[in-house]
């Protein structure tokens, strides 16, 4: 129940357009026993079907950009292979103390930048 | 394709595909701004673009996750079901709460949950 919760929470936040998985891991690592690793599958994971649901939508309103695309997802499977062997090979105590300096660089971008941005 | 462009585009591929291997999360918070500053996406767009190239990045990771024995079905099942749930009423609520609070109220939590998780 308390799985559902946590989705349902992040869900309510990811459905505003502010972050999914920066709440979601934090919140399964806080209030569950799952470690770093599991944490992070589960977010890869359901990104998969929820992100397939909202293209249909935003590829009808006409709202990517496909020429950038196709470039981006080739240096980024690059990238994406190097960090996930990178992060299946790290032990998860590590790998949570490293997720928590990138939430924290985040957390203060998000708390001091990101409104100026929006108004640009 | 301009030279300028390429850097850009090699820079914030690698930089996203890493992030997002690494952390399971974290693409878009590199992609959108990313776009918006480096290309001059408008962010309705770039929000639209970012989960269309993270999408086939979040493949690859699952695959090597899942071929480390990394996947939980059950639970990932379980945080689905209330996310789907969830979801659709945040984007009920878009207009309704005032998105400056809840940013920052987003944002207070991201450090807490920092801060346990690096001490």
């Amino acid at each position: 129940m308390l799985l559902i919760i946590i989705g349902l929470f992040s869900g309510v936040i990811s459905g505003m357009g502010i972050g999914g998985g920066t709440i979601l891991i934090p919140a399964m690592i806080i209030f569950t026993d799952l470690t770093q690793h599991h944490a992070q599958s589960v977010n890869l994971l359901s990104f998969i079907p929820i992100a397939i649901t909202a293209l249909f939508t935003h590829f009808k309103n006409k709202n990517i950009e496909t020429t950038l695309c196709l470039p981006l997802i080739v240096f980024g499977i690059i990238g994406a292979l190097t960090g996930s062997l990178l992060a299946v090979n790290l032990p998860s105590d590590l790998l949570k103390k490293l997720f928590g300096i990138f939430l924290l660089i985040m957390g203060i971008y998000e708390f001091f930048w990101k409104g100026k941005s929006r108004t640009k | 394709m301009k030279n300028n462009n390429k850097i850009k585009f090699v820079l914030l591929g690698l930089i996203t595909g890493l992030v997002n291997g690494l952390f399971g999360s974290g693409g878009g918070t590199i992609l959108v701004p990313g776009l918006f500053f480096l290309f001059g996406i408008a962010e309705h767009k770039a929000h639209a673009t970012a989960i269309s190239v993270i999408l086939p990045l979040a493949l690859i990771s699952t695959i090597v996750y899942m071929k480390n024995g990394i996947i939980v079905w059950d639970i990932t099942l379980k945080v689905i079901a209330g996310g789907v749930i969830g979801a659709f009423i945040g984007a009920k609520l878009l207009n309704k709460i005032p998105e400056k609070i809840l940013r920052k109220a987003f944002a207070i939590f991201m450090i807490v949950a920092a801060i346990r998780m690096v001490i």
